[in-house]
């Protein structure tokens, strides 16, 4: 069964009449002898979005977005040219404009052939179908209410429910076609807290590759409102954070954006054929203390940062990066992996048809230990416990990286204590692993929530780990 | 192939206006009360070089429009990338459906009529750049050779970018407004990595402009790349402690960004700013002026009106330190029981009042401290102000530099932070919009070792 190049066959090409002899011809235009790798990349996005404030739906908004990317590759040069208009002559236009990167030359002549998905991580759904526009206005406002009852204290709820059906059709020079067709749905709850004149914000949310349903199952939306009045509550107890160098624990879940930060970005191929990442040449090397296995797996069913294949049309795969403390792998896209000898590794997404494709994470998480959560907790006589962040960053160069907490606590004797300030936690990439000491039983994947920038490149992608001991992370807090 | 330096703009400039009319027919046409709506178009060329070969050659070019419908209060929008007559009249349907379950929002709708911009003054945006790849890919060698060439240290580089765009956009709205200019953009930029020991570091530097005469030379920008790359070189970590903090000038402009943010409309309506109920106050010393000027002519931030269609105008946001005008548009404004202040978009264009010190000035006046010229991570709390961010500079004692710093975190409060604002340079040495010269604060939390 191949619905999903079926379905790009009939929303994209077929509404603009572009028939198999015009892409036999396009990929033609985009070779010449000098090329070694060439793609068409057409996608088809349609993404509608609610939002309630005040307790009012304020807005929502419908947008399309079509067109498509030619590529030409020659060793490591990449001519790039792409059009939102998917009439032949522009998109002829755009192959002539990508091969002359490699000079002048003789056009070729491909057979394209549809490829079959081997397996379907989510099915090839519109999930802004998938409720009605009533239903969707009606399960804002439920959340906005339950937000409300959760606390007096409550003075601002602003919600948001976004829905996104993403169709690709890659077509790689040696005529191999690829579809995919991507459910991506979202949910948001942001809560203001007053109490004595001090105001907090609380965020929680979540989202699949799924239908609009998936928020009603399991009390899911509820529970994405009394989250974000709880960890806005505990922010209105918060005390000053502590400054300096400290045992971290870091809880299970979302905080696994360390590992995206620390080592993920720093183990994508392109930094490591270039030799500008602090891992570069350290293949087979100890990065990460005993019992550390840190994998990025793009075959989850229905995550976020899952694809049936990327967006050159290889099958995601689960890519081991760090083996019990070992570097044994980089993450690759076809480009990089041509030029590195390695295999591709499914990591080759693009935010759009407008941007050209690099090596990047999709659910990167480290694999459970078997340490008790509570057990790795009492361990520590002072340190930070951590359990929730906002966003982190790094410089793949120095690896230093950091991430800021949104929920944490202090530990004192073993016992988790009052409440501290959002704070930046900052360490070394090449380093940090190496001291992590305890891992917990507990692995969990992030909510769904997740988006990387890279290059000025946003994709959404996901994190995950079990409760983790780390002794030694600098916490900028403001407290000597 | 030649950069479509779009010769034929006048046409395009008709073509799209004549999409806004036919958009607001549309949604006449469908019952809407009011709309207004935007379109765009762009083309460009970026070319990068890495290790003195060609990496990438893109040709850019994208068409945007969006539209809102408003039936009385109720409100609905939608965009598209496609401005084909079948797509514009599916956009404006899209909105009518949507706003037939948004709800009644009293401030929802278009500025008043008579905010509208009357006359649109020439700002000079609008310089076409007819450089082709070849010549492109010449002076991003030049940059990058530049920054190679500049010092043994740098050992491996992430290459040299050069971009020129070229653009349209035009707003509209059923008060009868229509608006629309042409505009350009340019920029060159040099990332390198320097090595020493084990201590590998990469940096960075760009130019930007809306000419391409006023951009700097390709020369000075990779030089300054690798000048700062290799002054990273060797960096350490600090002891935890409490100091007098110097953010260089690109860095005062954020923190800036973070009083404008506090100050925009839609965080004091939504009392998730820690500058509410500020306006009057003295939150600056009282030597700090924050001037806009959106006409500034070729300003990478100018524009005539602004996405409200309402005329902008030059003002102070900090006049002797206090608090002299929110940064409303017209929504936020209506909740705030306000008048838009014309920044529907932004701020365009900010210029902090600079003294007379110069950069050594300003490190002799921090004496002993941390000069901060990178930071890293989000860590800024808007409604409290809360701030704590990594960062990298150098050590200071005695106002002379003593060695570079990396992997500490800096943190404060910034309404504490500005109050202690000691100083503001002269060393405005950074491209964008905004013109500041560095800032030292009294006193920040470093944390390290």
């Amino acid at each position: 069964m191949n619905d999903s190049l079926e379905i790009a066959r009939n929303s994209i090409l077929a509404p603009v009449g572009l028939g198999d002899a015009d892409l036999d011809r396009l990929v033609g235009a985009l070779q010449s002898p000098a090329i070694d790798a060439a793609d068409i990349y057409f996608q088809s996005s349609r993404l509608q979005s609610w939002v309630l404030e005040d307790g009012i739906i304020k807005d929502g908004s419908f947008n399309i977005e079509q067109g498509a990317g030619l590529r030409a590759v020659a060793g490591e040069k990449t001519g790039f040219a792409y059009s939102d208009e998917l009439k032949f002559p522009a998109l002829e236009q755009a192959a002539v404009a990508a091969r002359a990167i490699a000079g002048g030359g003789r056009q070729g002549v491909v057979k394209i052939g549809g490829l079959p998905l081997e397996r379907r991580l989510y099915e090839p759904l519109n999930p802004i179908d998938s409720m009605d526009d009533a239903a969707k206005v009606e399960l804002l406002h439920r959340v906005d209410a339950e937000a409300r009852r959760a606390d007096p204290r409550v003075t601002q709820v602003v919600t948001s429910i976004v829905a996104v059906q993403d169709t690709i059709l890659v077509i790689s020079d040696d005529g191999r076609m690829s579809a995919d067709v991507r459910p991506l749905v979202r949910l948001n709850v942001n809560v203001v807290v007053e109490q004595d004149g001090r105001r907090e914000q609380g965020h929680s949310g979540g989202g699949a590759r799924r239908e609009l349903g998936y928020f009603l199952e399991n009390d899911r939306a509820m529970a994405f409102a009394r989250e974000a009045v709880r960890t806005a509550l505990v922010s209105l107890e918060a005390e000053p954070a502590p400054a300096g160098t400290m045992t971290v624990v870091l809880g299970a879940g979302w905080p696994g954006v360390l590992l995206h930060e620390a080592v993920g970005h720093g183990l994508e191929g392109d930094f490591n054929r270039k030799g500008t990442s602090a891992f570069a040449g350290r293949m087979g090397e100890r990065v990460a203390a005993k019992g550390v296995t840190v994998v990025d797996d793009g075959t989850l069913a229905g995550r976020r940062g899952s694809l049936n294949v990327d967006d050159e049309g290889t099958p995601t795969h689960n890519t081991t990066l760090i083996e019990d403390g070992i570097l044994v792998g980089y993450m690759q896209d076809r480009l990089n992996a041509r030029l590195m000898g390695a295999a591709p590794t499914g990591n080759g997404r693009r935010e759009s048809y407008a941007h050209l494709p690099m090596p990047r994470m999709t659910n990167t998480y480290m694999l459970a230990g078997d340490r008790d959560p509570a057990e790795i907790i009492a361990s520590v006589e002072k340190g930070l416990y951590a359990v929730n962040f906002g966003g982190g960053q790094v410089d793949i160069t120095s690896g230093k990286f950091t991430f800021s907490t949104s929920e944490a606590y202090m530990i004192e004797n073993g016992k988790v204590g009052r409440p501290v300030k959002g704070a930046t936690l900052i360490g070394n990439g090449p380093d940090v692993l190496m001291r992590v000491s305890m891992i917990g039983n507990d692995l969990k994947l992030d909510e769904g929530v997740g988006t990387c920038g890279k290059e000025g490149q946003s994709v959404p992608v996901g994190v995950g780990q079990p409760t983790l001991r780390v002794d030694g992370l600098t916490v900028g807090g403001t407290t000597a | 192939m030649e950069n479509p330096a779009l010769a034929d703009r006048g046409e395009q400039l008709a073509r799209l206006q004549q999409n806004i009319e036919d958009l607001l027919a549309e949604a006449r046409r469908r019952g809407a009360s009011a709309a207004e709506a935007a379109v765009s178009n762009s083309t460009g060329l970026e070319v990068a070089v890495r290790l003195g070969e060609v990496e990438t050659v893109e040709h850019t070019r994208d068409h945007g429009l969006w539209v809102s419908v408003y039936f009385g209060n109720r409100k609905g929008s939608a965009s598209t990338s496609d401005l084909s007559p079948d797509a514009l009249r599916d956009a404006v349907g899209q909105a009518c459906s949507i706003a037939t379950h948004t709800q009644e929002d009293r401030c929802a709708g278009l500025a008043p009529a008579e905010l509208m911009a009357r006359e649109l003054p020439e700002l000079d945006l609008n310089h076409p750049w007819s450089i082709d790849v070849e010549q492109a890919v010449a002076l991003a060698k030049r940059c990058e050779d530049a920054a190679r060439g500049a010092d043994p240290r740098i050992v491996n580089s992430e290459g040299a970018s050069l971009g020129t765009h070229a653009g349209l956009q035009i707003y509209g709205n059923s008060h009868g407004f229509v608006g629309g200019y042409p505009s350009t953009r340019h920029s060159l930029s040099c990332a390198v990595v320097g090595k020493e020991g084990d201590s590998m570091q990469r940096d960075h530097w760009w130019t930007s402009a809306r000419a391409p005469e006023d951009m700097d030379a390709a020369d000075y920008v990779g030089r300054r790349a690798a000048e700062q790359t290799v002054a990273r070189l060797g960096a350490r970590r600090l002891g935890t402690r409490a100091v007098p903090v110097l953010f260089r000038a690109e860095l005062a402009a954020g923190l800036l960004r973070h009083l404008m943010g506090a100050i925009n409309g839609a965080s004091l309506y939504r009392k998730t700013s820690f500058l509410l109920d500020k306006l009057g106050e003295q939150i600056l010393p009282s030597f700090v002026r924050v001037h806009e000027n959106p006409h500034r002519p070729r300003g990478l931030a100018s524009a005539p009106f602004d996405g409200d269609g309402v005329a902008t105008r030059a003002k102070d946001f900090i006049a002797d330190g206090v608090l002299a005008s929110y940064l409303l548009d017209h929504y936020s404004a209506c909740r705030l029981g306000m008048q838009t202040t014309g920044n529907a978009g932004g701020a365009r264009n900010l210029s902090v009042s600079m003294g007379e010190r110069d950069r050594a000035a300003m490190l002799g006046e921090l004496g002993t401290g941390l000069f901060v010229t990178e930071l890293m991570g989000q860590g800024v709390n808007s409604v409290t102000g809360d701030y704590s961010r990594g960062a990298s500079g150098f050590w200071v004692e005695n106002g002379e530099i003593q060695f570079p710093v990396e992997e500490i975190t800096i943190a404060g409060n910034l309404l504490e932070m500005y109050r202690g604002l000691v100083a503001i340079g002269n060393d405005c040495d950074f491209p964008g919009s905004t013109t500041t010269g560095s800032w030292l604060l009294e006193r920040m939390t470093v944390a390290g070792e």
